[in-house]
């Protein structure tokens, strides 16, 4: 699971759940693999981010890059800044782990990269 | 002004889709086509104009349904008619294609009627007259000219002379080749209900799929449309029910593997043609419980939701009052799941779909009927949607299915509740007609032997 993916996940949908943003992460397994660069996509992509829940994720798993608590203005034109937000969001893959639900505690496990978000029959 | 004329020259296949396909890559690419002769919807060619040959090469460099277009000199009802026309066309107007240092070949087509080698060299020695001063090269020749001669499309009763003759010049092939590349057969990872490749390309362009896109398919087995979607350029993610199917532990598909291997998955396809800086995420989900964030919106929707035939329609849920799975069997528990009913799971589709596509965006899903039922009022509805393509694929004598595109006109509001229409559950009446059609069978074999019996005993007699 990528950081890109993370970013647009909640866990609202669970009873009782009333935000369930971000989800946080614990990962087992890590796997950093080169991505082509595609600059356009990235400076789409970053104003519909959740940005401080990107930097945030990002710390959590060791993997900050040192992007700023703030987004830089005029980042589109700023080649090293989108290299880097790159690497966090695609070349940074959670393979091993689990997404936690912030407020029921539910756990989401990830196996291969593939996040499974099934819930019990007693949880729909 | 271009005063030029274009020959398209189609592939004889899914014709329902060929109009739609053209309609959406010319909003697509912003491009205006006007047509000289208005076609019918069986013939493979359509003789247009176009305000520049870039919009051309565009229009036919995007298209699946294209085979090739030509800058088309001449056109005729005989081909005595053609060859005066082509004496008669402006030295000028050829020169350009005609240089010495130009190589050329002219390539002899006919349509829908055989001939032989001979006969073919027949037809374009007839052309001896053209001022080509170039060289002949047979491979990769710069210049390429095209005679074309149409019989018809009924290839059991080709007529004596041709219907139509073109003659031209070569400009770009179609994207015929690309279906050839992503064959189903050689892919790594299939389901039993993967999309072929033609049928997958033709959705990403229903969806005007562009570069940098974000494309979800909701259900995506084996991710055949997320293969397509990302050769246009789309980032693409997935989400489905079934877990084995994302883990590839299912049966393999293909009757000659034992099992599968150990590294098929989605982003195992994607890899194989170099697009796996395409591939964003697969997750495991049931699509009637939805993870995405609110404010999430996708740039296309494309999809093929299972009809209840060769893949269950199911979701999460019990029939069972106050059900709770104990703590101790949590870790190996596997969900049970309930029926999830067309009606239902489509309206979900295109709720889901009025929410998360941005405005102008596209939803593409498939939608099963039963041919002799079929009434456009009767396909799933919503009023943030528009329905903009509507093509039919026939699976047999019953059934189809019609590729539907929508559009996203509008942001839902709270209030409105939409309406659901009622879909004929198409699982209990393909399996009702099929039994009709069985027991039928089945009677009329006993009726036969009956038959062949009485015949033997009055031979006896």
């Amino acid at each position: 699971m990528k950081l890109l993916t993370h970013n647009m996940l909640t866990s609202k949908c669970m009873k009782g759940v009333n935000i369930g943003y971000p989800l946080k992460i614990k990962a087992v397994d890590l796997k950093e693999s080169e991505v082509d660069f595609n600059p356009d996509f990235i400076s789409r992509i970053i104003p519909k981010l959740d940005w401080n829940v990107l930097v945030s994720a990002a710390s959590s798993i060791g993997k900050n890059e040192n992007l700023p608590e703030d987004l830089l203005p005029e980042y589109e034109k700023n080649t090293e800044f989108l290299k880097r937000v790159h690497h966090v969001l695609l070349e940074v893959d959670v393979v091993n782990g689990e997404l936690i639900c912030p407020e029921s505690g539910r756990k989401f496990p990830i196996n291969n990269g593939i996040p499974n978000m099934i819930l019990n029959e007693d949880e729909v | 002004m271009n005063t030029k004329k274009y020959l398209l020259y189609f592939a004889q296949e899914h014709l329902n889709f060929r109009f739609e396909e053209i309609n959406s890559l010319l909003s697509l690419l912003k491009i205006e086509m006007d047509f000289i002769e208005t076609p019918n919807k069986t013939q493979p060619y359509w003789l247009v104009k176009f305000k520049s040959e870039d919009d051309v090469k565009l229009l036919t460099n995007r298209s699946v349904s294209l085979r090739s277009c030509m800058e088309l000199w001449a056109y005729s009802d005989t081909i005595e008619d053609l060859h005066r026309q082509m004496k008669q066309y402006p030295y000028e107007l050829q020169a350009p294609y005609m240089q010495e240092n130009q190589s050329f070949k002219i390539e002899v087509e006919t349509f829908c009627k055989h001939f032989t080698q001979k006969e073919k060299v027949d037809k374009l020695e007839a052309f001896s007259y053209l001022p080509v001063k170039g060289k002949v090269k047979l491979k990769n020749p710069e210049i390429i000219f095209q005679y074309i001669e149409y019989y018809g499309t009924d290839p059991k009763s080709p007529p004596e002379n041709p219907y139509m003759v073109f003659f031209g010049c070569w400009i770009t092939n179609g994207l015929r080749q690309l279906i050839q590349n992503l064959s189903l057969k050689t892919r790594k990872f299939i389901g039993n209900t993967s999309m072929d490749p033609q049928l997958s390309l033709l959705m990403a362009n229903q969806a005007q799929v562009q570069s940098g896109d974000i494309i979800l398919d909701p259900f995506v087995g084996s991710g055949s449309l997320l293969v397509a979607a990302a050769q246009f350029g789309g980032y693409v993610l997935g989400t489905d029910i079934d877990y084995l199917m994302l883990h590839a532990r299912t049966r393999p598909s293909r009757i000659t593997q034992k099992e599968r291997d150990k590294d098929e998955s989605v982003k195992a396809n994607m890899a194989q043609y170099n697009l796996d800086h395409k591939y964003l995420d697969v997750l495991v989900n049931d699509f009637a419980i939805q993870f995405w964030k609110d404010d999430l919106r996708f740039d296309a929707i494309i999809t093929d939701p299972p009809y209840g035939i060769r893949e269950a329609t199911e979701k999460i849920g019990t029939s069972k009052e106050n059900c709770t799975v104990s703590e101790e069997h949590l870790p190996t528990h596997i969900p049970a799941k309930i029926e999830y009913g067309l009606s239902h799971l489509y309206y979900d589709l295109l709720t889901f779909s009025a929410k998360h596509l941005k405005l102008g965006g596209k939803l593409v899903c498939w939608f099963p009927i039963f041919r002799d039922d079929y009434n456009e009022d009767g396909l799933p509805t919503n009023t943030c949607l528009k329905l903009v393509a509507n093509s039919e694929q026939i699976l047999n004598k019953h059934t189809s299915r019609r590729l539907l595109t929508y559009e996203k006109i509008g942001e839902p509001c709270g209030d409105i509740r939409e309406h659901r229409n009622n879909i004929i559950d198409f699982r209990s009446k393909y399996y009702d007609t099929r039994e009709e059609t069985r027991k039928e069978r089945r009677m009329k074999k006993a009726m036969e032997r009956h038959r062949n019996r009485k015949e033997t005993t009055n031979h006896k007699k």
